[in-house]
């Protein structure tokens, strides 16, 4: 592999791994390439999809925000809440097929990812949920202990496995 | 209260540790700079020391949470009275400083037996693989010492300055997430297999900063690394059966950060398992093997990172704290000094043969270490994914599951059929004819079962050729067993099943892999069945039913059940199959006390076939009625069943050798023929070992 060439018989055989290499590696960039473009959503803030206009209103959206206190209503085929970030909000309406995370309650930390609808809700097929609520805020000047699962089990939202 | 004492124990104990693990690195350097043998031993005795050190400190830390001392901030945030005694145990590991001492505690025993094992051996090579253990386990000690101390009390500044500890009444509870038997077990092995990584690691950076000649230190390291890749391979699949079983979407694998980041260290530590057989044999890819090593551990920090700094948003991500700079920055510093260390001496690391053909063992090689970092390297493009855009476009764009499934399918297939062909490949070069005997047989059957399958309905194309390529090769590895068995029998007259086993013995490294092969076949069966997943979501009050795939699901009641330290709200489903009842289950969602926070209990029936998995989702907000959510997810067991016989190869590979079959029987026993050769290898050309 790192050695030198020892004539033609080395080289052939050289250009053969090149280009069985290629083929892999290029065949993975592609279908990578083309997952990205088929899968990817842009992160904003709630004060940023409020400025978003055209096409950038179109794109698949992923925003994060806290779970509004008392704002969870569950109704038949959805469920609405409110999200705030820095003081905005933004109504949401969950219409996933698969139940809502057992972390996703008041004051939840979320990330809900979807598309914004044409009067400013958001629609969202996927909820992300991290439990804040009871871990933080503790009357506790020594440490900032907060955490939920060290390691990796699977995610709470939905997700199609291979 | 001793409570008071032993918090200060562990907290001294890692003060002293952190000591010792400074002087071991600090002497250690003088020690082979100066060439000073008496120096080499008391920083090998300074290490053992600290590894004593952190044992005591973490036994202090389980002692806290086992007498429930709540005025540890620690375990006033991760245990309540009421927990059971298993998950007082289990919390140890539940929040960043105690995970992180944890750690520490891993990487300590295997510390410790390194060093104990290898006391008398390798005196040229041992002192540099001295130093770099000692400075990997500074690194951990500084982060439990000063950045996420276990032992903080919780407590109050009094106006004259003086601290006063404060005793919660009570702990607010482990996470109900991780209130399931698997914790106790997961997060152990998936730590076992990042950790263990440090040990090849180690000696792969001391050989080239030594310059120690040979192959040797693939030899010393080859059980080490093998017990982390197993360890590994546990974890992660311990954790998919976590998520499967726990959190109720109904799949075991969501290309979660957290999920990827334990992936990333397994697929280039299973690269490195199979190219360092390259080294060995041919004197080949010495660059390379260092470099998969390097990478492998630098992925297992970097995973750390990502779960510990927020850097990537996870649902199970430790809360975002400056943890994440210290991994950063060991990261970065790591990455120099094996930089530097491969620039200076990487004349020493010069490959003694050349790749002769594109169909030979050595090439089979080469394209699974090039598929396995391709995956890799897709992996953690898509993880870091949001983190590249931002810094390239200003905006943080994620990829999904679809990218991640897109990329990875088609190489895990490729990966599946080299899994198949690799083995039975000739070094150097393969003839025609061995191509025909070994996979003649089993590409026939192979496409047949294919043939047979697409006209019944099986008509996902990837899936498909999963099924082909698994009838294909565990065909092969079949076949292997059944030759080598007959050779055995035959020279030796034993029966097949005890020829099987002395085949296996005689060379437990080669068969064990054939094993540990066959678990991933089993595997990747139990993958194709999501192709043909099915769910079902339906209110239901009591007496009604739902029809989901052969099944029907009947709702008998729904009741109120209290638990130890939890409220059930549970339904209680019959199950009949083609109208016959089969099994009740019973799907729950708990209330934990004290935290108010719900978990909720998946109940699967589970057959080789398929798994119907029932979920309470609730109640309906208008009816009240409970919800059941019902999957039908077709060789899931199958995943479970093949990590079984996974860990099972992996175990076997590690035993030594048993010596080959001599016919000089004991006196006892007269020797029907009076004298017998030892048995040959089945194919010696072909052997791995």
């Amino acid at each position: 592999m790192d050695g030198a060439p020892e004539g033609e018989a080395v080289k052939q055989r050289k250009g053969k791994f090149l280009l069985a290499g290629t083929v892999i590696l290029g065949t993975t960039a592609w279908l990578g390439w083309v997952g990205v473009t088929e899968s990817k959503t842009y992160y904003y803030t709630i004060a940023e999809l409020k400025t978003l206009s055209g096409a950038q209103a179109q794109r698949r959206l992923r925003v994060g925000g806290d779970v509004q206190p008392g704002s969870i209503e569950r109704l038949r085929g959805r469920v609405d809440f409110v999200l705030e970030q820095d003081g905005h909000t933004l109504p949401v309406s969950y219409v996933g097929q698969n139940p809502l995370p057992d972390t996703f309650v008041d004051r939840a930390q979320a990330l809900v990812e979807g598309r914004l609808a044409p009067d400013g809700r958001f629609l969202a097929d996927h909820v992300q949920a991290k439990c804040a609520s009871k871990y933080e805020a503790v009357p506790n000047p020594s440490t900032t202990t907060s955490s939920s699962v060290s390691s990796p089990a699977g995610s709470s939202s939905s997700g199609q496995p291979e | 209260m001793y409570g008071a004492t032993v918090d200060l124990f562990g907290s001294y104990a890692l003060i002293l540790a952190l000591v010792c693990a400074s002087y071991a690195v600090a002497a250690g350097i003088a020690a082979i700079a100066g060439r000073k043998v008496l120096l080499t031993r008391s920083a090998y005795q300074a290490s053992l020391a600290a590894c004593v050190l952190i044992t005591l400190a973490t036994a202090s830390l389980v002692f806290l949470f086992l007498t429930d001392n709540f005025s540890v901030a620690y375990v006033a945030n991760h245990s309540s009275r009421d927990q059971h005694l298993f998950y007082k145990f289990a919390a140890l590991w539940s929040g960043q400083e105690g995970s992180l001492l944890f750690w520490s505690w891993l990487l300590a025993v295997y510390v410790f037996f390194v060093l104990w094992t290898n006391r008398n051996k390798h005196p040229e090579l041992m002192p540099y693989v001295g130093v770099v253990l000692a400075c990997v386990q500074l690194f951990f000690l500084i982060l439990n010492v000063f950045v996420a101390n276990p032992f903080q009390v919780l407590g109050t500044v009094a106006a004259d300055g003086s601290r006063q500890v404060v005793t919660q009444p009570d702990g607010r509870g482990l996470n109900p997430l991780l209130q399931y038997p698997e914790m106790v077990i997961h997060p152990p092995a998936l730590y076992l297999g990042y950790v263990g990584f440090t040990v090849p690691f180690a000696f792969a950076l001391a050989a080239l900063l030594g310059r120690y000649p040979g192959e040797k230190w693939i030899h010393i390291t080859r059980r080490w690394t093998m017990i982390a890749w197993g360890f590994q391979s546990l974890g992660i699949l311990l954790g998919a059966h976590w998520a499967y079983a726990v959190l109720g979407w109904g799949g075991y694998w969501g290309w979660d950060p957290v999920e990827n980041a334990s992936l990333l260290p397994w697929l280039t530590g299973t690269a490195f398992l199979h190219s360092v057989m390259m080294q060995e044999k041919r004197g080949m890819m010495k660059v390379w093997n260092v470099w998969l090593v390097f990478i492998t551990f630098l992925l297992c920090i970097l995973g750390t990172m990502l779960t510990r700094s927020g850097v990537v948003s996870s649902v199970h991500a430790f809360a975002q704290s400056d943890v994440g700079h210290w991994f950063l920055g060991f990261l970065l510093l790591t990455l120099v000094l094996c930089t530097w260390a491969y620039l200076k001496n990487r004349d020493y690391l010069k490959s003694e043969n050349q790749l002769d053909s594109l169909v030979s063992r050595e090439s089979s090689f080469l394209f699974n270490n090039l598929v396995l970092l391709a995956a890799c390297f897709a992996v953690l493009w898509g993880t870091l994914f949001p983190v590249i855009s931002e810094a390239v476009q200003g905006t943080k764009i994620s990829v999904g599951p679809p990218f991640f499934n897109k990329v990875t399918i088609p190489i895990g297939l490729f990966l599946l059929f080299l899994t198949g062909v690799g083995p039975l490949l000739a070094w150097r070069k393969t003839s025609l004819e061995s191509l025909r005997r070994n996979f003649g047989w089993p590409l026939a059957v192979g496409l047949l079962t294919g043939a047979v399958a697409y006209p019944l309905g099986l008509r996902d194309f990837y899936a498909l050729v999963c099924f082909v390529l698994s009838v294909f090769v565990a065909l092969t590895i079949v076949l292997e067993f059944v030759r080598g068995a007959r050779v055995i029998r035959a020279r030796t007259g034993m029966g097949f099943l005890r020829a099987v086993e002395h085949l296996t013995m005689r060379n437990t490294r080669r068969y064990g892999g054939y094993i540990v092969h066959f678990g991933i076949v089993l595997i990747f069966i139990g993958l194709a069945g999501a192709a043909f997943n099915q769910d079902k979501q339906m209110e239901m009050t009591p007496g009604t039913s739902m029809e989901l795939g052969r099944y029907t699901i009947l709702l008998q009641t729904f009741t109120q059940r209290p638990g130890p330290n939890y409220i059930a709200e549970r339904a209680t489903i019959e199950v009949l199959r083609d109208g016959k009842s089969v099994m009740l289950l019973y799907p729950e969602r708990r209330r934990y006390n004290p935290s108010g926070m719900t978990g909720t209990m998946v109940s699967i029936y589970s057959t080789l076939r398929e798994d119907l998995y029932v979920v309470y989702a609730g109640p309906s907000p208008e009816t009240g009625q409970p919800v059941i959510h019902a999957y039908v997810n077709p060789l899931v067991k199958w995943i479970w069943l093949g990590g079984v016989v996974l860990v099972l190869g992996t175990g076997i590979a590690l035993l030594p050798n048993r010596q080959p079959v001599l016919a000089l029987r004991t006196t006892a026993e007269p020797a029907r023929q009076p004298v017998l050769q030892p048995v040959p290898a089945a194919r010696p050309q072909d052997a791995h070992d």
